[in-house]
């Protein structure tokens, strides 16, 4: 066989190494700048820029998307924040392991969970409010149909597993149930959406109680399982028959049917700004502890279930440029910010939640023990919302 | 310096073995054998037993592989026997960008395209043949434990068909013409000569694409309804070891939790790499041929 | 013989022939019946291929456009909106993880081509289960390794994943290369005084340049479609970031996040980006092929 000219390939080999040469200059510099215990970095471009990560809530995602956007194209330019919506239970996971700047969680952190910290004490801040509507695929059943939590409890612990039956018909008495069977739509990741419904269940059926209680994962008998507000979303529109509760603003966008809850005082209440919001009312002294806002009674124009999300935040910084955009990102975000979340079905925090809001931020310090939220930045940001 | 590199790769695997059973210890510490035989998966109240993600892994490649071996088969027996020789190359070339789709597009598509057809055809087709009961009852939402193997028999077809193909292209011309000239038929040749002959490498191909089959990720978490729980029938929704996995790691703070997980993970570790020794060896003993460096 | 000996023979002859040609009919008829049956088969075979090509390339186009390509995400609800970041991040990710791979299984390969005792053994047997590795494990090690230790989570930790996905693919392919190297050019070298190294170096490797290639361009066709290591790794982003240390979009990850939305247009941004990455997963594929069968005339 013809033997080439192999010698004249060295060229591929002096351009492999003059490569790899420019490849590990190139990175060295970027290497240098954000290895090491700083959970944020500096863009390559911008010697100011900063970027926060985040992770966690799914239920907050629309929001933060929005209100991250906004602040970064209108507020602050030089603050980019990413956000995994990776359900609450991995928010929670993640800010115990101190990869991210911030988790979001619709259930506070419990003593239990607190203690899993690895980086010090966190502080928890209430973000937002809304409500969990409970969305139905059915064709030609009309908007709105009447629902009682005991029924609900009833047909997730699969008791009730056709549309046809008598309790949804003695409730919706001029409406024809079609003979499908009902898909049951849950959470398969850990969710403070699930904990807020599985506490509504808890509360209003004994049965839901001992069966399976009250978490962000639960046993549940029955159903198929959505990989965050999204993906239960997104088995609802592709599955007829089905039944799912995801936060409110999913079902608007998606056009989803939704069940009006029977509240505590005997209305039959469709999930809405107005609604959440008398719910919320009802008890605006929440705090880590004392967070419970479902199913209470006084109002007849509260929806029973709906909840807080909260943020969960090292109150000691190790970087204090890092603590302190994120202070300022979030003073804006419970005030000014609650404007975009008024926007997508979101209730606009309380004055009361904002004033706990803006007191917990405060307790937040840089390395040397400083507080980083300055009076300066509270009289920027803290602008009281507009309804 | 070449051995230098070979330390540091079976340095990085050792420690991505030990990294995951160091991990997973305290999960099979605590539950023994009964994490592996243990029925409920319930992070609330601590227990923790992976046999539902096990049999919904097994269910799911054997749904896979009953529907990938025969097709795969005569595709293969197709491809090397009887195709004329343009045709072979072009279908054959085919099969194999099958195996070039990436895991997350077949994902995409089975939930959102194959998902509502296998809602409105194939489900119903199924329940009629086993009369609604037993495998065939239940409702019909189209993803589940059916469509996730049906996914995955997609997935592996191409592996079973390019392996089969070397292996019964590789049986010696003068098998084949002397059963030729003793007046069998070519459908005789072929079913009587030609794979008996492959057998072993055949069952070398089988087994490699079940143990593509058993570590598939994505396209079945996509499409199997995350059900931590025995699925009863082949509508219901479920899941298999990986599939828990990547929906429950982020978030795995309580106690045991992410051991569990990380324990699944080592039980699915072992499982495919004993499946996938045991396919090369059988591959190989066919001889260095076409089908050993197609392996790739 | 008498006419009446020769009788019994010829009627038992033509029962034969009669039996035989039954027989023969039956088999013919059986035997093309099987024989459809594989024909079929592979057309049975090909209908998944074509239906998942032809959806994706019927729903992805639908979502192409300038736009899509060249700007960042947007809200839900918000259009315009585009997968630059997950491209250049899909770039940055694999570029990493076959910065890594590459010079890494190269030099295995070599070290299994001109070894054969038992650790050569060993080091393919480990290569072997490494490529049986379900990439979710991959991901769970990337996270121990490089996620808790540096409290981010990383595009690179998303690379370190990557690479060891790619790793087995170059070392068998390469190995495969290196051994199609005629022996003779190399005992030529060594003849002429060459030492070893020198003639790995200058002699072999370039021959087995094609094959080498081949092994990355599938390595890189594999790795880039891969989503599951990502999960927990670079976890993605809406932004575009170009430092490794910070979590970075990539295609496969959007496609998983945005495909299982129920928002129809986050569904389209999954199904353009699917197309993207399969029109590029295919083009190297063909590419490799393509290269193989060069090398193949080239050689003989």
């Amino acid at each position: 066989m013809r033997h080439r000219n192999v010698y004249g390939r060295a060229w591929v080999w002096r351009a492999l190494g003059a490569g790899a040469v420019v490849a590990a200059v190139g990175l060295t510099p970027v290497a240098s700048s954000g290895a090491g215990a700083s959970v944020t970095s500096r863009a390559v471009s911008d010697s100011s820029a900063l970027t926060l990560n985040g992770a966690g809530s799914t239920f907050d995602q629309p929001f933060f998307t929005l209100g991250f956007y906004e602040y970064h194209q209108k507020i602050d330019p030089s603050v980019t924040v990413n956000y995994a919506s990776i359900g609450s239970g991995g928010g929670q996971g993640q800010i115990e392991a101190n990869t991210v700047n911030f988790g979001a969680t619709d259930v506070p952190m419990f003593s239990s969970d607190l203690a899993k910290a690895t980086a010090g004490t966190i502080v928890q801040v209430p973000i937002d409010l809304g409500g969990e509507a409970i969305s139905y695929n059915v064709k030609g059943l009309p908007q709105g149909l009447h629902l009682t939590g005991p029924v609900l409890a009833e047909i997730y612990l699969g008791q009730i597993a056709n549309w046809d039956n008598s309790a949804l018909k003695k409730l919706n008495p001029k409406v024809n149930f079609p003979n499908e069977s009902i898909t049951v739509v849950h959470r398969a990741d850990g969710s403070g959406t699930s904990y807020a419904f599985t506490n509504y269940l808890a509360d209003i059926s004994s049965t839901w109680q001992s069966k399976v209680g009250v978490g962000k994962t639960v046993a549940w008998p029955v159903g198929v399982g959505g990989q965050g507000n999204e993906g239960v979303a997104g088995l609802v529109a592709d599955t007829p028959g089905s039944i799912g509760y995801v936060e409110l603003d999913y079902a608007l966008k998606n056009h989803f049917t939704y069940f009006a809850m029977r509240n505590p005082m005997g209305a039959f209440v469709l999930p809405s700004k107005a609604s959440v919001a008398a719910d919320a009312a009802l008890h605006p002294g929440v705090s880590p502890t004392n967070f419970k806002i479902d199913n209470l009674g006084h109002s007849k124009a509260a929806y029973p279930i709906c909840t807080y999300s909260w943020l969960a935040i090292y109150q000691k910084q190790t970087n204090a440029s890092a603590g302190t955009a994120m202070v300022d990102l979030f003073e804006w975000m419970t005030h000014g910010g609650q404007k975009y979340a008024g926007e997508l079905d979101y209730v606009p925090l309380p004055s009361v939640v904002q004033a706990t809001a803006e007191q917990a931020l405060s307790t937040i310090v840089g390395p040397s023990g400083q507080k980083l939220l300055t009076k300066a930045a509270i009289a920027k940001y803290g602008v009281p919302s507009g309804k | 310096m070449l051995a230098g590199a070979g330390l540091v790769f079976v340095a990085l695997l050792v420690g991505f073995v030990v990294d995951l059973v160091v991990q997973a210890r305290p999960a099979f510490a605590h539950f023994g054998v009964g994490f592996i035989t243990g029925t409920q998966w319930n992070p609330v109240t601590g227990h923790y037993g992976a046999l539902p993600f096990i049999v919904g892994t097994l269910e799911t490649t054997l749904i896979a592989m009953v529907l990938a071996i025969p097709i795969g088969l005569g595709a293969a027996l197709a491809l090397s026997h009887l195709l004329p020789p343009r045709t072979r190359v072009v279908l054959g070339g085919a099969v194999e960008l099958l195996a070039a789709i990436p895991s997350v597009v077949y994902g995409l598509w089975g939930l959102l395209v194959l998902a509502p057809f296998t809602r409105s055809v194939i489900e119903p087709a199924v329940a009629f043949v086993f009369g609604h009961a037993g495998p065939g009852s239940g409702a019909e939402i189209g993803i589940g434990l059916l469509l996730a193997g049906l996914i995955l028999a997609i997935m592996v077809l191409p592996t079973m068909v390019a392996i089969s193909r070397d292996v019964l292209a590789a049986v010696p011309a003068d098998q084949v013409e002397g059963a030729l000239a003793l007046g069998a038929t070519r459908g005789q040749v072929l079913w009587r000569v030609v794979v008996p002959h492959a057998r072993a490498g055949l069952l070398g191909a089988v087994t490699l694409a079940t143990g593509r089959a058993l570590g598939e990720t994505i396209a079945v978490t996509m499409v199997i309804g995350n059900t931590p729980a025995f699925a009863h029938s082949l509508f219901d929704t479920g899941a298999t070891m990986s599939s828990i996995i990547a929906n429950q790691f982020t978030e795995a703070t309580e106690p045991f939790h992410l051991a569990s997980l990380i324990a699944i993970a080592v039980l699915l570790l072992v499982v495919t790499a004993l499946v996938n020794v045991a396919a090369r060896l059988l591959v190989r003993s066919v001889g260095r041929s076409r089908a050993a460096i197609a392996l790739a | 013989m008498s006419v009446l000996s020769l009788d019994p023979i010829l009627s038992r002859r033509a029962e034969v022939q009669r039996i035989a040609e039954g027989s023969l009919r039956r088999r013919q008829r059986r035997s093309r019946i099987a024989l459809a049956l594989c024909v079929a088969c592979i057309l049975v075979a090909l209908v998944p291929l074509v239906a998942v090509v032809a959806y994706t390339v019927e729903r992805g186009a639908q979502s192409w456009s300038v736009d899509f390509f060249a700007h960042l995400p947007t809200p839900a609800g918000i259009s315009g909106g585009g997968i630059w970041n997950s491209i250049v991040g899909s770039l940055i990710i694999d570029a990493i993880a076959a910065a890594a791979a590459v010079p890494l299984g190269f030099l295995i390969g070599l070290f299994l081509a001109q070894a054969d005792g038992r650790i050569a053994g060993g080091i393919r047997f480990a290569a072997d289960v490494l490529s049986g590795v379900p990439s979710i494990t991959v991901g769970i090690f990337a996270y121990g390794v490089l996620v808790t230790t540096l409290h981010h989570f990383s595009a690179i930790a998303g690379s370190f994943g990557i690479g060891l996905i790619m790793l087995p693919v170059i070392i068998r392919s390469s190995e495969t290369a290196i051994r199609t190297v005629p022996v003779d050019l190399s005992e030529a070298a060594l003849s002429l005084g060459a030492k070893n190294a020198t003639i790995a170096r200058r002699v072999v490797l370039p021959a087995a340049l094609p094959g080498l290639v081949t092994g990355m361009l599938l390595a890189v066709a594999r790795g880039a479609g891969e989503s599951a290591p990502l999960l927990f790794t670079a976890i993605g982003s809406q932004y575009l970031t170009l430092s490794p240390f910070q979590p970075m979009a990539a295609m496969p990850l959007t496609i998983y996040l945005d495909g299982i939305q129920a928002f129809s247009d986050l569904q389209r941004v999954a199904w353009g980006t699917g197309l993207l990455l399969v029109v590029i997963v295919l083009l190297l594929s063909i590419t490799s092929r393509l290269v193989t069968s060069r090398l193949g005339r080239t050689r003989r």
